[in-house]
């Protein structure tokens, strides 16, 4: 390392980031960005679930880190990188941070975590130390050197970090033991000095990885800092230790400090304050014993927490009458990009939106169905057919009419193994294809002349009743166009042995619906057809397209431009669509309980009438 | 309450509930020792025959299902993270199951003071009475660079006094058990048979410390009885943060309160509400009749905030502490605040009172977000803010900070009761002395 000791962060500062923390990764650039560093501080990202590349925006442009599985692969690829930010819970805060100390090349870890035990702590505390290294934390947010690196969230938004001129080194350096008070910190010492150096905050756990003395000799040591300021706490013999350093005249430079705490006396004996560490066993580690030690020991120790800001502008008044500090003239700071999530909330920028949705709104507490709560559709038992009528016509259909749709979903949801949905949806379940696929190859043979009959029915049958045809001028203009009604004839089924599933659709009908003129016209027609032919019949799609078209009229919830909509729209095939899913479903599950194998046709049935080799040459003329 | 092994720091009464650091029942710890030393003394044989006797239990039932009750004599003492119990006359040694329910029926519920702190009695240990004449004291500690092994062949109440002849055993937090040398320094004059024994047992105690997730362990007493080492008064503190590593040995351990606080129908209400979100809410009730109250975001600012009202010589006329942080939504900062001011205006103060809602720089956190449920809060008790002379005093920074102040300031002209606003520009505590009067802004 060519940098000196006692520089924890630079602007030269490359880091490994453990844990895929998008937002601190992405602050941190930000940081990097707003100080004009030429390199990011972040070398690469640890992510034990997953390698490979995490985007992340550099001002307006948008840069690649590269993300590995273990710290080892990452430190390997990028010995620059001398500090680790490890975001691990406090389960694996240990290991991960055991194993960066390990590496050769990580001199500093800041450990983010709390609650991480405190024998763990320790080990931690004691391996840093045999090895010569540096740890920050655990419970700590981190710290930062001005201007030049930010350990993960520290200082919060770039705004504080702007208003607390973070963007460019001052002449104090601070720690505490707080991670909580280090913003509020900042901004006092910007406000009554030149700035911050360095800050960072040990945390609040009773044994930290570097105490409090630890960075007050770093900052002794380096030449750029010429004040130091901590906040310590009662509790803890750490802010003693200082103090005989000031009193060995190992502190030099002017020290302000402050410890917190001082109401502990009149509380009662059992109220915990926010840190683990932060407990008085004896008169001596009262705030009160501290900071009278403080103050004999010559450090400036203000009367309450109130003046610190005080003592610190005081401090540096006498260091800038000595001409030991000058104010900092201002560099220029480059206007970080507003984050499009954040101008949209500000209401200061508009774009327009790529897609529309009218049917579902999953943003708030509860999901909406056409604008109902989800709770109010199970509430008022609205079903299955309650849903569609919501979700596919945005209506709260009559009851009735949602139990009709029910009683199609329910005729239509299977009809054998042998109509070519379920044939096909059967063959792709034989060769091993998973549930969806099979389903979907099912799905591909709804068409017109298997099972997407409902549309053309319901539309024909509606365009020739509304020019005026008679059923008879209907059948002789089909006829002449040379097309079948769509929704009249059936393989098996006749007259003489007729479809139970229509009966029932029919039945239903003339009970519920308020009136069946376009089933009457069909039935006329139905007359008409099956006079020439038996199996000429009114067939379950024509019905269901039909009498569906006598609902949507009859019933009051639909104007006539809605149900031009539908019928234009190919609605009613859904019907068919989402019922049949059923049934196809069905047999594919039943395969796979079966373990069928694969299907092979039979060669036997199947005519192979190969062309002569005449006919396949290519005529040259 | 528990001594302290380092015999300077042996302070008066103070039981000091810790977030890391907790105290577990005599009960708890010796069951444990029972059921997990042996992994590491194979012929440790202390059965750990012990009985928790609380409010509702069952004696009969208890009898039933520990049928050394009623066949030995018995000790019972309270178990309730309290020492000096032999000096406060609370153990009843040598005693029949019928002497031991008797002590109960009379003991159960009573009101005592124990080091200046006043509380009821409401668990108790029975186990068996060991006649003895020998009183060895061990006891294990943690410090920075490891733990501490502390043993005297002068155990019992005396062992205070004769402090210079306990013998210390640093056991570096790196190299283990393994490293130091025991046997030397334990006094020669236990002869051959017992120094093997001890020193066993002192390895094991450790490894058992280390391993189970202990910060404190103290046997003091143990004895000898038929050769073998038996506890006699046992106290134990666990790490919680371990909580995680050792849910197979701990098996859900309650944490007992410390003694003697009774949290008022506010406080428990504050407390209940904490335990149920992520974020934290915190309230102690100092002085329900103060002048000074406040209401501040963040563990480490609510602390300045407290310090600077009794710096500033106040201290009596704070009404409470506590803070709220983490994120609370809007209807767990309704609460919190609602609570603060229906305790705050059912009293009137000559010179009327002030509320701070304080706080330092947020990170993240919405500040115009935070307030909402401030704000609710202060609508509804409007009049009774203004019957009571209340004024108001806030104080914050971070994100959204200038909608939130201003939010406030509005505030405060619509319900008619004053309520200064101060933001990043002024120190964090400037608000307590504008408060108290005699500062200028």
């Amino acid at each position: 390392m060519s940098r000196k000791g006692y520089v924890l962060f630079d602007r030269n500062t490359r880091a490994l980031i453990y844990g895929y923390q998008t937002n601190a990764i992405q602050r941190m650039l930000d940081f990097d960005y707003i100080c004009k560093r030429e390199v990011p501080s972040i070398s690469a990202v640890i992510n034990p679930n997953r390698a490979g590349i995490h985007k992340a925006f550099w001002g307006t442009k948008e840069i690649l880190l590269p993300m590995y599985k273990t710290t080892a692969a990452a430190a390997k690829a990028h010995p620059e990188a001398d500090v680790m930010v490890n975001f691990a819970s406090h389960r694996s805060a240990f290991e991960t941070t055991m194993e960066a100390l390990e590496v050769p090349t990580i001199g500093t870890v800041a450990v983010i975590a709390e609650g991480v035990p405190e024998r763990q702590s320790r080990v931690m505390a004691a391996t840093a130390r045999k090895l010569e290294k540096m740890i920050l934390g655990p419970a700590t947010v981190g710290g930062m050197a001005a201007g030049a690196f930010r350990i993960g969230n520290t200082a919060g938004t770039i705004d504080n970090i702007i208003a607390s001129r973070l963007y460019r080194p001052g002449c104090v350096g601070f720690v505490s033991k707080s991670g909580g008070m280090l913003n509020e910190a900042f901004n006092i010492i910007s406000r009554n000095s030149s700035g911050i150096y360095e800050g960072v905050a040990i945390g609040g756990d009773r044994y930290p990885g570097s105490t409090m003395l630890d960075h007050i000799l770093r900052y002794e040591r380096n030449p750029e800092i010429k004040m130091i300021a901590c906040l310590g706490e009662l509790g803890g013999e750490d802010e003693y230790r200082i103090i005989a350093a000031l009193k060995e005249g190992k502190i030099k430079k002017p020290l302000v400090a402050w410890v917190t705490g001082t109401c502990s006396p009149v509380l009662p004996a059992s109220v915990q304050f926010g840190h683990a560490g932060a407990k008085a066993d004896t008169k001596k580690e009262t705030a009160q014993a501290k900071n009278d030690a403080f103050r004999e020991a010559g450090a400036y120790v203000p009367c309450t927490f109130d003046d610190y800001g005080k003592v610190i502008a005081q401090v540096y008044g006498i260091l800038k009458a000595k001409g030991e500090v000058q104010d900092v003239v201002e560099p220029e700071v480059p206007r970080l990009p507003l984050d499009y999530s954040k101008a949209l909330a500000t209401g200061a920028i508009r774009r327009p939106t790529t897609f529309i949705c009218t049917i579902t709104d999953d943003r708030g507490e509860e999901l909406l169905y056409a604008g109902k709560r989800l709770s109010d559709v199970l509430d008022q038992r609205m079903g299955i057919g309650g849903v569609i009528g919501l979700l596919w016509f945005k209506k709260e259909l009559p009851d009735y009419a949602a139990q009709f749709i029910e009683l199609v979903l329910q005729i239509v949801a299977d009809h054998g193994p042998a109509v070519s949905g379920a044939h096909n949806a059967i063959v792709a379940s034989c060769a091993g294809k998973d549930l969806i696929s099979s389903l979907c190859s099912g799905l591909l043979t709804i068409g017109p002349r298997f099972g997407g009959a409902i549309d053309d029915a319901a539309r024909e049958f509606k365009s020739a009743r509304e020019s005026g045809l008679s059923p008879e001028q209907f059948v002789n203009e089909m006829k002449k166009k040379g097309i079948n009604i769509p929704g009249i004839g059936h393989k098996i089924k006749s007259v003489k042995n007729p479809d139970k599933r229509v009966q029932l659709l029919i039945g239903y009908a003339k009970r519920n619906f308020p009136s069946t003129e376009l089933l009457n016209y069909a039935i006329q027609v139905e007359q008409l057809t099956t006079a020439k032919k038996g199996n000429l019949i009114l067939n379950v799609d024509g019905c269901i397209g039909i009498l569906f078209l006598d609902l949507m009229s009859s019933c009051g919830a639909f104007t006539k431009e809605e149900i031009d909509e539908v019928v234009r729209l190919g609605y009613l095939n859904g019907l068919f669509a989402l019922g049949r899913s059923i049934g196809l479903i069905g047999h594919i599950l039943d395969q796979k309980r079966l373990g069928a194998r694969l299907y092979r046709h039979p060669a036997e049935d199947i005519a192979y009438m190969m062309p002569s080799s005449d006919e396949i040459q290519c005529k040259r003329s | 309450m528990e001594r302290f092994v380092n015999k300077k720091s042996i302070r008066a009464a103070k039981v000091v509930l810790d977030m890391a650091q907790r105290g577990i029942r005599e009960y708890d710890a010796k069951r444990m020792l029972a059921r997990y030393l042996p992994e590491y003394l194979n012929d440790f044989s202390y059965k750990g025959e012990v009985a928790l006797v609380g409010p509702e239990t069952d004696l009969e039932a208890l009898a039933a299902a520990n049928p050394w009750l009623k066949t030995g004599r018995l000790v019972v003492k309270p178990d309730q993270l309290f020492g000096k119990r032999g000096k406060h006359g609370l153990v009843l040694l040598d005693a029949s199951w019928e002497g031991v329910k008797k002590y109960l029926k009379e003991n159960m519920g009573a009101e005592v003071v124990v080091g200046g702190t006043s509380g009821r009695l409401t668990h108790f240990l029975i186990e068996r009475f060991i006649p003895h004449k020998e009183e060895f004291y061990v006891a294990i500690s943690s410090d920075r660079d490891g733990d501490n092994i502390f043993f005297s062949t002068e155990g019992g109440v005396g062992v205070e006094e004769s402090w210079d002849r306990v013998v210390q055993i640093h056991v570096d937090i790196l190299e283990g058990i393994k490293s130091p040398d025991i046997r030397s320094q334990l006094p020669a004059a236990l002869g051959e048979k017992k120094l093997d024994q001890i020193e066993r047992f002192l390895r094991a105690l450790y490894r058992f410390y280390a391993e189970t997730g202990f910060t404190y362990i103290e046997i003091n007493p143990f004895t000898f009885q038929d050769g073998a080492i038996v506890p006699l008064d046992m106290v134990a503190k666990l790490d919680d943060a371990e909580e995680y590593w050792q849910r197979k040995r701990w098996q859900g351990i309650e944490f007992p309160e410390p003694f003697g606080r009774r949290l008022s129908r506010e406080e428990l209400f504050i407390k209940d509400l904490d335990s149920k979100t992520g974020a934290s809410l915190k309230l102690t009730i100092l002085n329900p009749n103060g002048r000074v109250w406040t209401m501040v975001a963040g563990g480490g600012a609510s602390v300045i905030f407290a310090d600077t009202i009794c710096d500033l010589g106040n201290a009596s006329e704070m009404a409470n502490y506590g803070e709220y942080s983490g994120d609370p939504n809007t209807e767990e900062t309704y609460h919190y605040t609602r609570t603060i001011l229906d305790l705050m205006t059912r009293e009137r103060h000559p010179r009327g009172k002030v509320l701070l809602i304080g706080g330092a720089i947020a990170n993240f956190t919405d500040v115009a977000n935070t307030f909402k449920g401030v704000v609710m809060a202060l609508k509804e008790y409007q009049e009774k803010l203004k019957a009571s002379g209340v004024k108001i005093y806030v104080r914050r920074g971070g994100p959204n900070y200038e909608v939130g102040l201003k939010l406030m300031r509005d505030l405060g002209e619509m319900l008619g009761v004053p309520i200064e606003v101060y933001g990043p520009e002024t120190h964090m505590t400037r608000i307590v002395p504008l408060a108290l009067g005699g500062a200028s802004s």
